[in-house]
């Protein structure tokens, strides 16, 4: 066994808040270079000088990227060999959001109650989402998620018999409804299979893979670039403006299910597609 | 890019110069506002009551900005979704309001009202908040102060970049822009 502080976990989520707020992705940015070269709407190309120049002074000066810095989403693969150690795991993970969206000054975007609606003041609790892994490592990924495009996703219990056609139909509809609001070009997760509350996990997952890296599974690999032609036909462009660059990427994750049900789920991420990654 | 340059308060005479699909660039007076303050201002109106800032001829910016850091004027300050303040917008342009600046389509009701009461629905670009930060000179709260991100505030702005959506003559950009660019049958 290899033991572990938690305090140590406190201080990477501490710097994690920051960095994911401030520093876009390689991966992201050039797929902003991309919309730039080749969008063909002028107000959509616009978009894409404006997320470029955006994502260098965010970084340059250490600033938020987006005024909203998101709900804390946390995922931990926690190897089995590792004995955590110096207080309560979940308090510790808390502890460094609530620093860490203080230090960074970033908003605090979280109410305590969803129907009372007052502000917790330090942007906790955070959503984690902890899997245990093999290993004697604590691996963490800290994903701020907008509310914008939060909104608009949405899960629906397809029949089998529905089929890809189903899902295809299900996923452009969604984006479609979605429109302008998630601040387009947007990230489509989808979560295919599994049950009711795995198939929004997988699609929350499916957002964590960086933009350009398919499927493993062919299959799955042409339905992904199958679906996000679909998406960019449909006009709306960078910002809902109009033009061919809706989304930046499609990525989908599956999982077994159960012989009526097939689950689908499509979470949408906003251009502000943000992770970071530390292994302790 | 061509840019149109308008300057706040804005005027009957501006706001007919603006056209869905515009990129213009604002300098002068601007005035956030997000749901918390809507909701107040318009209770003040149902009271008969005065508000606490004269919002005539000016323009309305829906965004709840980061805290500030020591030395910079506003924190990252990009545009909030506007469909949240559409049981609101009709009343405030009724009241005087000339413009406001937000992110996503407005309800039918609300895109007349644009045409209606001679208002125009502009938007920045979402997400790009460090961005936009930079064209905002001065940030002083000037109502409602208790509401923290969403307090009113009064912002004076350079070159602040937006797109003209809903024109006074019923016009709306993310319907024409979507059926320019669709290739679906
Ligand atoms: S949807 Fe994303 S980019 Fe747009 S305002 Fe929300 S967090 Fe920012």
């Amino acid at each position: 066994m290899r033991e572990l502080d938690v305090k140590f976990i406190s201080e990477a989520v501490v710097e994690m808040c920051k960095d994911s707020n401030y520093i876009l992705g390689e991966d992201v940015i050039r797929a902003f270079q991309k919309g730039l070269e080749e969008e063909v709407s002028p107000v959509g190309k616009e978009v894409f000088k404006q997320l470029l120049e955006n994502a260098r002074i965010a970084r340059e000066e250490e600033v938020p990227m987006c005024q909203d810095t998101g709900t804390a989403v946390i995922f931990v693969e926690l190897g089995q060999e590792v004995l955590l150690v110096g207080g309560d795991f979940e308090e510790a993970v808390n502890a460094g959001v609530r620093q860490g969206y203080q230090e960074g000054f970033l908003r605090k975007s979280i109410v305590r109650d969803p129907l009372d609606r007052k502000n917790t003041g330090d942007n906790t609790p955070a959503i984690i989402h902890v899997k245990l892994v093999q290993g004697d490592q604590v691996r963490l990924v800290m994903a701020p998620k907008g509310g914008g495009s939060e909104n608009m996703s949405t899960l629906k219990m397809l029949t089998p018999a529905q089929g890809v056609k189903g899902l295809e139909n299900f996923v452009v509809e969604t984006v479609r409804l979605a429109g302008s609001n998630p601040c387009p070009p947007i990230v489509v997760g989808i979560g295919l299979g599994g049950s009711f509350e795995r198939v929004a996990y997988l699609a929350k997952k499916a957002l964590l893979r960086p933009l350009g890296s398919p499927n493993p599974d062919t299959f799955y690999a042409d339905l992904e670039d199958k679906l996000l032609e679909k998406i960019n036909n449909t006009g709306i462009g960078p910002q809902g403006f109009g033009g061919r660059f809706t989304a930046l990427a499609v990525h989908i994750e599956v999982f077994p299910c159960h012989i009526a049900s097939l689950p689908a789920a499509v979470n949408i991420n906003c251009h502000a597609s943000r992770s970071v990654e530390k292994v302790l | 890019m061509e840019f149109k340059k308008i300057t706040s308060p804005l005027t009957d005479e501006k706001v007919r110069n603006l056209k869905a699909g515009d990129n213009i660039l604002i300098s002068g007076e601007i005035y956030t506002a997000r749901d918390a303050a809507h909701k107040k201002l318009i209770e003040l109106l149902e009271k008969g009551r005065p508000w606490p800032v004269n919002l005539r001829g000016q323009i309305i910016y829906y965004v709840g900005p980061t805290p500030a850091k020591p030395g910079q004027v506003i924190g990252s300050s990009g545009p909030t979704t506007s469909g949240r303040m559409d049981p609101y917008t009709p009343t405030m342009l009724k009241s005087g309001v000339k413009a406001v600046i937000g992110k996503g389509s407005r309800n039918q009701e609300t895109r007349k009202a644009f045409q209606d009461y001679k208002g125009v629905y502009l938007a920045a670009t979402g997400g790009a908040g460090a961005l936009l930060a930079k064209t905002i000179k001065e940030a002083e709260v000037v109502a409602y102060p208790e509401l923290g991100p969403e307090a009113v505030r009064r912002l004076v702005v350079e070159d602040f970049p937006a797109t003209v959506i809903n024109d006074i003559y019923g016009n709306d950009l993310y319907e024409e822009g979507r059926r320019r660019y669709a290739r679906e049958k």
